[in-house]
Order: structure tokens, then sequence, then C-alpha cells
């Protein structure tokens, strides 16, 4: 008879610590996001799809046009294209197209660029009517987020001439590559939103 | 026009419109309560999209379930399928019309008002029943199985604890029921019945066995959507579906004025608060007290739901029949001695 009585109060009891509970976390500020007006800050290992880095110095792409993303490609979704303008001895991109419906996300080419031209970007928003909305033209990207960002080029400092020129080549390519991941890491947080121009058209 | 119309049906009809507007009404600001009480108790902010703070979204939902089309399914009973849902919602707005609101604001006090209710509310197990039965679905069917085990085993408690309340005030007639509590103790504690430890405890079941009476988790067995889908208005769609909510909130809202009106001192106030005219302020006066105390016990239910898993079906039964009817038959009879002591009023 006791027990009885016991357990109704026990019973009672725990349904009261209950209700405290959730009578507290009722007053308690809201944690969620109101996701369309506002976005949550994307961790920078976030792997989207990748992009160009933008070049401070050029206010374009890194590329030297190696093919080496093309060639480790596991699932072929890379098409690097160059040319050589007149009278230059190095390539320049004229178009890297990423065929984003085949790609894996598995990073091969991010890891084997020489230059570091490549790095996710953070689009995680990505809807579209069809899949050749997917086919993405890095280079074309790249300039669009150039002239939003109002990204003007800001040579260095001409290094001190005199110096072989075979010599300084290598050398200009270690500190851009240290470089890249500050610099890619700035301009992330605008271009989440800049994905949704896409699906519209 | 009075001789066309006598004064007496005239009366009846406003009534009537006034009483359907409050239940419909009670539903649309039900639901947004519902709502935004189980968003912040789980830490969202609930509807917010649809007008400020989502106030509106009620209104956009019920304009989206009259645009719907009713589906009657296959092999079944198509009739009692339609009737359901008015079954679900019209006696609990008809028993609205024995509420006391406040001391004139009442459409019929009539001699059996308790039992009235307690006779329309019985109906609602008989619209789940047919629900469930004609829609030709097994989990309809399972659902309107346990409604029927639930809400025979959870009445008798309720109609005990409704009885002490009767046996205390000796009349069915919720006008003197209220009448009984005005007044206070010591000019500190009203004269309301939860706060004598017979009614308290006579409260505290009938509370409970209401939420069971209406389907409220966590006695919400009946539409259990994880294991039932919706149990059984499963197969309704569109306004049906709406009636039925309706019908769910119009119980909820009669389940908490029977309880302010035969516990919580009905439309009276607290002793210190209480106004002695009779005028229309002084009505309105009383029936905000009325809304206050049914409306804190509504988001009490809300607050319950939301806090609360469902319980099993032998814990339900288990329940009631080992704890709730002992309990509230033995209060009923110590209320009996009581009132043959020299000490009751």
């Amino acid at each position: 008879m006791i027990n009885y009585f016991k357990e109704i109060f026990a019973g009672l009891w725990t349904l009261l610590v209950g209700l405290k509970l959730t009578a507290r976390y009722a007053v308690a500020p809201t944690v969620t996001c109101h996701y369309p007006y506002q976005t949550l800050p994307i961790t920078p290992n976030f792997r989207g799809h990748t992009d160009l880095v933008i070049d401070p110095e050029t206010a374009s792409d890194k590329c030297i046009v190696c093919m080496m993303c093309e060639n480790t490609c596991p699932s072929q979704c890379i098409e690097v294209i160059g040319e050589k303008p007149e009278g230059s001895k190095k390539k320049v991109l004229t178009a890297y197209r990423l065929d984003f419906t085949k790609c894996s996300l598995c990073g091969n080419c991010v890891e084997v660029c020489p230059t570091s031209a490549l790095e996710y970007s953070g689009d995680y928003q990505l809807a579209g009517y069809s899949r050749h909305e997917f086919h993405f033209e890095l280079l074309e990207r790249l300039r669009g987020r150039v002239k939003a960002q109002g990204i003007v080029p800001r040579p260095k400092p001409a290094p001190p001439e005199g110096g072989a020129e075979a010599e300084a080549k290598p050398r200009k390519v270690r500190p851009k590559a240290e470089e890249a991941p500050a610099a890619s890491l700035e301009p992330k947080g605008e271009e989440a939103p800049k994905a949704e121009a896409k699906p519209g058209e | 026009m009075t001789e066309a119309l006598p004064p007496e049906i005239l009366r009846i009809a406003v009534s009537v419109a006034v009483v359907v507007i409050f239940a419909f009404a009670n539903a649309a600001i039900m639901v947004l309560v519902e709502r935004k009480v189980c968003g912040h108790i789980q830490r969202r902010p609930g509807p917010f999209e649809v007008g400020p703070h989502g106030l509106l979204q009620t209104a956009v939902d019920g304009l989206k379930l009259m645009g719907k089309q009713i589906l009657v399914p296959r092999g079944a009973d198509g009739k009692l399928f339609r009737l359901a849902p008015v079954l679900s919602f019209v006696p609990p707005i008809a028993a609205l019309i024995v509420v006391p609101f406040s001391s004139r604001l009442q459409v019929r006090d009539l001699d059996i008002g308790v039992l009235f209710i307690l006779f329309l509310a019985a109906l609602n197990v008989l619209a789940i029943l047919v629900a469930g039965w004609s829609s030709n679905n097994k989990y309809s069917l399972f659902g309107s199985i346990r409604a029927v085990a639930q809400s025979v085993a959870y009445e008798i408690p309720l109609l005990i604890c409704l009885v002490t309340i009767v046996l205390w005030v000796g009349s069915f007639r919720m006008g003197d029921i209220v009448q009984m509590q005005q007044g206070s103790w010591l000019w500190v504690i009203p004269n309301w019945f939860v706060f004598t430890p017979m009614g308290f405890v006579a409260f505290l079941i009938y509370f409970i066995t209401g939420m069971a009476e209406t389907n409220r988790a966590p006695f919400d067995l009946p539409e259990a959507e994880s294991e039932l889908t919706a149990g059984f208005h499963t197969e309704y769609a569109g306004m049906g579906f709406g009636l039925f909510f309706l019908g769910e909130y119009t119980n909820m809202v009669l389940v908490c004025a029977v309880a302010t009106t035969l516990f919580l001192g009905g439309w009276g106030a607290p002793a210190f608060l209480e106004v002695t005219s009779t005028g229309v302020l002084a009505n309105a006066y009383q029936l905000g007290w009325f809304l206050l105390k049914t409306y804190g016990l509504l988001v009490v239910m809300i607050w319950i739901r939301w806090t609360f898993p469902r319980v099993r079906f032998d814990q339900l039964l288990n329940f009631c029949w080992k704890i709730l009817i002992p309990i509230s038959l033995a209060n009923l009879a110590v209320t009996a001695l009581w009132l043959k002591t020299p000490f009751a009023g």
C-alpha cells in the first residue's frame, strides 16, 4: 500500500521535473537559423565543387595549363583549354570546364595542382532544372567573382632586375602557393549566395 | 418583427452563431498557439513566414484545407465516412451552450448542465468509431478501436470526479456550481474547489482524464502518428480532416471550460480583485477571468503534450484502472463523509 502511493508520488514528481525542463526551454531563446535570410558560416573544410583561386596580383587565375588536374581526375570531369598567345612563353588558360554531375569531390585536382590554383568553393545550395546547369565554366565564374568583388590587379613591386630569369621562375611559384589559402578564405562568405543566380537561367 | 420572429428563436439563432464563431476562432487561435508553444519548447520559433511571426499561418492553412478535395476511399462506407467529421465537431460545439462564460453570458443554464456536457462529450468516441470503421483502412480501424477502449476506461474516473463536485454543490446546474465557489476564505484563498484537498485530487484526475478523452498526448494512441500514420483520420483530406481538428480543439476548450467552471471558480475573480456590480462591464470582466483560466489550462495541456512521450497501451489502461479509478472513488467516498460532518458548509 505504501509502495503504491510512493510510486504515484515519485511518478508525479518526475512529470513535474519534465515540465520544468520544457518550460525552461520554452522561454529560452531559439537556436535555429532563419535559413534563407540568415546563413551560418560554412567551415573552410567544406568541399563544394572546385573553383579557381583569384590571384590578387593579376586579378585572374593562377593556372599554368599544366593539365595535371585533368589527367589526375578519376571521373574525367575536367577539361582544361589553354593557348599560347603570340610572343609569350607560357600558356594561358582560356577555358576550364568542370562537369560537376560527374565529379565525386575526391579533391585530387586540388591537391595535385602545382600552383594551388584550385580551391573548394563554399557553394552548398546548388539547384537547377537540368543537369546542363552543372557544367561549370570555372574561368567565367572567376571573372564574375572578380567583377562582383571589384578586385583590381595589385602587381607586386618588380623584383630587382639582373637575376637570371630562369632562376626566378621556380621561386615565384613557391610564395604564391603559400599565399593561396589565406587569399582563398576571404571571399568565401560572399560566394555562397551567388550560386542562386545560376539556376534561374 | 417581434410578431413574426419570437424573441426566443432570435436568441437561439444569435447564440448558436456566437458559439459556432467562438469554436472556429478558438480552433484557429489554438492551432497557432500549439505550434508556437511546441516550437519554443523545441527551441525553434514555430511558424514564422506568413504574417508577422507567422500569425496568419492558420488562416492560410484553413484556406488550403478548404481548397482540397474530399476523397472517399474505395470500399469505404461513403455516407458514414462523410458523416463522421460532422459528428465529431457538432457535439462539442453544442455542449458549449451550457458553459457559463460570465454570470449573464450563458446560452442556457440547464438543470442538468453537467450531464448534458458529459452526454455530448461521450458522442466524440462515436464519431471516432464511425470514422475509423467507415474508412476501410486498417490503421483507421486500429485507431478507433483504441479510442473506444480508452474512452470507455477514462470516462469512469471523469464521471466520478464530476460527481464529487455535484455531490458537494447538490446541483447539476453550471450556474449553481459557480455561485457556490464565489467568495473567499480569510480574504485570501478563493472558495474554489481546487483549493480543497478533495477538490484538488478531483481536479487533477479530471484534467488527466480530460486529456485522455480528447486524445491528446500523452494519451494520443488513437492517432499515434508513428504507429498508425494518423489513426482514425488517416483517410480524411481537406475539410474532413479540418473538421476533426476543429472538433478536437473544441473538445479541448470544452474540457478546460468545464474544469474552470467546476474547479476553478468559473468566471469568479480572486477575492481581492472581485467586483460586485452586475453591469455589462462587470460581465466583460468576468468573461475575461473565465477565458484567462480556460486558456491557461489549454496552454498547460499543450505544454504537457510537448513534454511527455506517448504511453503504451497497457500502461494507459493500467493507469486508469489501477490508479485513477480507485483514487477517484476513494476521493468521492471521503467527500461524501466530509459532507456529512458538521464542519461542511
